[in-house]
């Protein structure tokens, strides 16, 4: 069941997800060659514990870390440790907040230092999906509406979009009804409402779709051992578009 | 943090394999190579042949699938 949730409720979404991206941009500004996944973990986890947020994904369903890092062929869940950012490389960050009692879910994939054509295709496409899936929500649109339109988008740049793998629903929980995939054909699923709350998150491959998940029973890498980015907003349906709940402008900007 | 997509169905463990991997074989005849889930590896739980589990199957790769849950 979809959850439609109050003004207030959204209220408090919105300070989780302004530290979804603060977070983020912490790791935009610290992510260089030579740095560990692990460290960007300890500082991001840091940092919502010091502005009174906790990270949602610790035990979530087993998982042992306070953040996702996922880099180059890994697509989602990748767990931080010991692996070490190379000249080259993209990672994908996710991090899920929650503070008084409400999670925001959000991602960005980023270059390290200078990275091929392809990747920054491939960057440059997940980016404009997830866009294209924000303009998508309003009151009123079907579901799989937003899902179409991360699938044109991704498709028309070469590349793919995973199936194995959907957003969802966020508030109290964070997987709640529906699930969003990021494709399909437009017009079909529940009609969305004010109030409901979604996170969209666009996995693309730079070559097939197929997935396939590693023994850790968590990191899910590419098939075909291509490239892989991800980025996510949490979001508000509202009468006339997305509001994007995941972002650090403050209001009366 | 994205939600995976999945069918639940039961099955019988045929074989382990390694890298905790294992043949499956489901109630419908169909064999499937599956994975145990993060959160039973957490918990340490034992997986072996003969064992009968249940798992998620993805709807766009029927060989593959992940445990969820291991029967008594």
């Amino acid at each position: 069941m979809i959850r439609i949730r109050t003004s207030d409720e959204i209220g408090l979404i919105r300070e989780s997800g302004r530290l979804v991206a603060g977070a983020l941009d912490l790791a935009a500004g610290m992510v260089r060659p030579g740095l560990t996944t692990a460290a960007i973990e300890a500082e991001l986890e840091a940092y919502l514990r010091d502005h009174g947020g906790t990270p949602a994904f610790k035990g979530y369903r087993g998982y042992p870390a306070a953040i996702c890092a996922s880099v180059n062929e890994e697509v989602v869940h990748g767990i931080p440790g010991k692996r070490t950012l190379c000249e080259g490389d993209i990672v994908g960050i996710d991090v899920g907040v929650r503070k008084s009692g409400y999670v925001a879910d959000g991602a960005r994939t980023f270059p390290i230092g200078r990275i091929t054509e392809e990747a920054s295709r491939l960057l440059g496409a997940t980016e404009q999906a997830l866009a294209a899936g924000l303009g998508a929500v309003r009151n009123g649109a079907r579901l799989t509406d937003v899902s179409h339109a991360v699938q044109v988008v991704a498709e028309r740049a070469g590349c793919s979009v995973v199936r194995d793998l959907a957003g969802h629903g966020v508030g109290t929980e964070l997987h709640e009804d529906p699930e969003i995939p990021n494709f399909g054909a437009p017009g079909c699923g529940p009609v969305l409402k004010t109030g409901m709350v979604l996170a969209i998150e666009p996995m693309v491959n730079a070559g097939g779709p197929a997935v396939r998940t590693l023994a850790d029973g968590w990191t899910v890498v590419t098939a075909d051992r291509t490239l892989s980015a991800h980025f996510e907003h949490t979001v508000a349906v509202g009468p006339d578009g997305a509001d994007v709940l995941t972002t650090a402008v403050t209001a009366g900007r | 943090m994205a939600k995976e997509k999945g069918i639940a169905v039961e099955g019988v463990v045929v074989e382990a394999l390694p890298n905790a991997m294992f043949r499956v074989e489901l109630d419908n005849g169909h064999r499937v190579l599956a994975h145990i889930s993060g959160k039973m590896r957490m918990n340490y739980i034992k997986i072996l042949p003969g064992d009968k589990v249940t798992l998620e199957v993805s709807p766009y790769d029927w060989s593959r699938g992940r445990i969820t849950y291991r029967y008594k």
